[in-house]
């Protein structure tokens, strides 16, 4: 397929998972400030802000947060930019992307665009993104082949995934040692209906740690992700056909992530995570440099210079 | 008739094309019966769905760098089959003597030489490209596709107005109508016998591959589109999605030794065939402008080895320019030895003394066109243009005669369109769409619609506020009469898809108990 579409159907893979995942962050970060009084607002944004890559500020509080990283479609880590970037780049892959799959990211970028998600009420506009996005990948899932251009998407989506709960993990540092910490991270990754049911009613820290980090059942925990996009680069590398070693190096970085985090002794989990969280970040930016050499590189530029 | 139509009258000047002097025309009786049974405010919600359907699609042009809906009218234009027969041939017939004319401008030059076309109309046209002289395409093909823009004139008749055998849009908003007038009025389309449109992809597919230079048994067409800033950018994406090809833009193509590839995630891959959306003059940066990025480096050479087929061919622009229009029943006759079948629109050639003089003294009255304009830009309506606008007018003809056309002031004919809630007259005219595979040129049935939203307004294109109607062709046996049914033949049985007996329900219901007693402690 053109390196161009590959590229398009990563980045929507990408963006819809980013819009979905900062949807989950905000709401967890609203929800902690109403669980526990002691948290300092203003700090607790600024960390969030900072965790999100969002441009250092020197004070910030909720309007803020909720501008930066919900409704500024000039803000590079709002949901609104977020699904701006998803329609643009399926705009571009438009012949490829099925029609229904068009439809419902069109539609959905048409009900947030010019200010329509700011004047949601913030719980509703969360709600309403988080389900257009399910709409869209399910759309995605059932009406494209699962073809190279849809191992694209998945992959986009399995890394930013990966990407967003590494920095969800990272905010339960804000409130380390609250009880309301891990299941707000736990909350974030819809993943608190599983995890009791998984571990049942009396648990500690280190076992939500484990699940959103570990469970390889969970499809939002994080070893699940890094699999997830292990498996759609092999099935992209299937021509490569070597018997040892991987060749790929977008394959190595994520393997040897996921290797890390599940060869690790059981009862140090929770040991460095916000800096193993950080490395994880860094190495999904990697892994999609990679990716873009060696697939999309072929689409840079064009190579003519003009000779008046 | 429904009520939104009961005050409805036409224009006094113009041709009405649903309602005449002996009342409800026959191509629209049962149309109108139909949407009679429905209440107006009925009509103007089933119009109100067609606005947002189209926003929801992203069924979208683009004017500079906004994008919007293509609005379309829920009144259809209706065609009868016998009508549309003369259209089709009429258009056919125009489109091989295009295609002649152009293999002559770039080949031999007989038409000079034998003086039915002076052979300086040609090469001044700002669309003649010497470069491409002596290149034989493939299959012989030059106009793969193209749009034969016609109107009706004040007693109905069919005239052509202009030609376009370069980049010709709008095919999409054909087929997409049409889908959307089935969702929007089942009662009234389902009624009808209307020739579909859907076929015209794998027209358009197979006669791209006809074009493919010989000896690639399985060749890869491609649609290379400027990008998705281009007005018809959706188009472009429709099109290559219904042929199943690639849509790419110039920074996916590569040219090397005389060949032309793709970028794909698996390296380069080879090209044969281009059915470009791109103008000419941005098509190859290394023979026309060198600035532009829309193309590719070594396209025309790639074309001239004979390895690549670029539909339409490059120079086309010769046979759509506005002056050679005047010169096209002529080229008819020539080429084929035939009368043409449809009337041209009376133009007058500035760049004759005589016309010139007669033209300029009734400006006030004519309608002048740049011959190179497209998209109505440049027209001047003589009646409607102020004395000042006038005078400029007269002092560029001067300069530059060859330049301008005169026409008189054709009232264009009108179909009944939503207005704010009540059916108004709008001026309409008609593209039909043809493909030539070089065995057989195929006219799709009805083609693009485009109504001209403003009152008056005789100016129809969608980059001047236009909107368009789906066009049915009726076939022969157009309303669909109830089927008579015939005993004890054609049955077919029907097994229901679930066989849920009252027992069977009641069993089932019993079973999922039972799961819920059995598994029910840790719900």
């Amino acid at each position: 397929m053109l390196s161009r579409i590959a590229e398009s159907l990563f980045w929507i893979g990408r963006y819809l998972e980013r819009a979905e995942d900062t949807c989950r962050i905000v709401e967890v970060h609203l929800q902690l400030l109403l669980d526990d009084p002691s948290v300092d607002q203003d700090d607790a944004a600024l960390t969030l802000l900072a965790v999100m890559g969002a441009p250092s500020l020197e004070a910030a509080d909720t309007t803020e947060v909720l501008r930066l990283l919900s409704y500024d479609p000039t803000s590079p880590c709002s949901i609104a930019a977020a699904l701006g970037g998803a329609r643009e780049a399926a705009r571009r892959a438009r012949e490829t992307v099925s029609i229904e799959m068009w439809e419902a990211i069109n539609t959905t970028w048409n009900s947030v665009k010019g200010g329509r998600l700011q004047r949601m009420r913030p719980a509703s506009a969360f709600r309403h993104v988080r389900e257009r996005c399910a709409v869209i990948s399910g759309t995605a899932d059932q009406t494209m082949s699962h073809d190279e251009g849809w191992l694209f998407l998945a992959l986009g989506r399995s890394i930013e995934r990966v990407d967003m709960t590494a920095r969800l993990i990272s905010t339960a540092h804000i409130t380390a040692g609250t009880q309301s910490s891990w299941n707000n991270v736990l909350r974030g990754c819809g993943a608190h209906h599983a995890f009791v049911r998984s571990y049942g009613g009396v648990t500690t820290d280190t076992d939500a740690a484990e699940f959103v980090l570990l469970d390889r059942l969970f499809p939002r925990s994080v070893v699940h992700s890094l699999a997830a996009a292990e498996a759609a680069l092999a099935e992209l590398n299937l021509a490569s056909g070597r018997r040892a070693g991987y060749e790929d190096e977008s394959t190595r970085l994520l393997g040897t992530a996921r290797s890390a985090l599940e060869y690790r002794a059981p009862g140090r989990i929770l040991e460095d995570l916000p800096a193993r969280m950080t490395e994880l970040q860094r190495t999904c930016n990697q892994a999609s440099e990679a990716i873009t050499e060696r697939y999309f590189s072929s689409s840079a530029a064009a190579s003519w210079s003009g000779g008046n | 008739m429904s009520l939104l139509f009961r005050d409805y009258a036409g224009t006094p000047k113009a041709f009405d094309e649903v309602v005449g002097a002996e009342g409800v025309r026959v191509a629209y009786g049962s149309v109108l019966r139909q949407l009679g049974k429905l209440d107006g405010e009925e009509v103007r919600a089933r119009a109100e769905y067609l606005k947002s359907t189209y926003l929801d699609q992203g069924v979208t042009f683009d004017i500079g760098g906004e994008e919007r809906p293509f609005p379309l009218d829920i009144v259809p234009r209706v065609l009868l089959s016998s009508e549309w027969a003369e259209v089709e041939d009429g258009v056919a017939q125009r489109v091989r003597a295009l295609e002649a004319f152009l293999a002559d401008v770039y080949g031999e030059g007989r038409a000079f030489r034998d003086g039915v076309i002076p052979r300086r109309v040609v090469v001044t046209s700002p669309h003649y490209h010497r470069v491409v002289a002596g290149l034989h395409p493939a299959n012989g093909v030059r106009c793969h596709v193209a749009g034969i823009d016609l109107i009706r004139d004040e007693v109905g008749r069919f005239r052509v107005l202009e030609d376009n055998v370069r980049v010709p849009s709008g095919v999409s908003y054909v087929m997409t109508n049409r889908r959307a007038m089935f969702s929007a009025l089942p009662e009234v389309t389902s009624r009808h016998r209307i020739r579909p449109v859907e076929g015209y992809p794998l027209q358009l597919l197979a006669a791209l591959r006809a074009a493919a230079p010989s000896g690639v048994p399985d060749p890869t067409v491609v649609v290379l589109t400027p990008g998705v800033f281009n007005s018809a950018y959706f188009e472009h994406a429709l099109l290559a999605r219904m042929m199943g090809v690639e849509l790419v833009e110039g920074r996916d193509l590569v040219c090397h030794s005389g060949r032309v590839s793709i970028r794909t995630t698996h390296g380069l891959r080879p090209v044969h065939v281009i059915y470009r959306r791109v103008d000419d003059e941005f098509l190859d940066p290394a023979q026309f402008r060198s600035d532009s990025v829309l193309g590719c480096a070594g396209l025309l050479t790639a074309a001239r080895a004979g390895n690549v087929t670029i539909a339409n061919a490059i120079g086309n622009g010769v046979a759509d320019d506005k002056l050679v229009y005047t010169y096209v029943p002529d080229l008819i006759r020539y080429y084929l030895g035939e009368e043409p079948l449809l009337a041209s629109v009376d133009t007058w050639r500035l760049e004759d003394p005589a016309h010139r003089e007669e033209v300029l003294d009734r400006l006030a009255e004519l309608v002048l066109k740049p011959v190179d304009g497209s998209g109505g830009k440049g027209i001047v309506i003589g009646p409607k243009a102020t004395v000042k606008q006038l005078d400029a007018l007269r002092a560029r003809i001067l300069k530059d005669p060859r330049g301008w056309i005169a026409q008189p002031v054709v009232q264009l004919s009108t179909v009944p369109t939503m207005i704010d809630g009540q059916m108004a007259p709008r001026h309409v005219d008609l593209r039909p769409f043809a493909v030539n595979s070089g065995s057989d040129v195929y006219v799709l049935p009805g083609g693009l619609t485009r109504v001209a939203l403003p009152e008056g307004e005789l100016i129809v294109n969608s980059s001047q506020g236009g909107g368009s109607k789906d066009t049915w062709v009726l076939a022969r046996d157009a309303v669909r009469g109830k089927r008579r049914r015939r005993r004890g033949r054609d049955v077919v049985a029907s097994v229901p898809l679930v066989d849920l007996g009252e027992e069977k329900v009641a069993h089932q219901q019993a079973q999922q108990q039972q799961q819920t007693r059995v598994g029910g402690g840790s719900c």
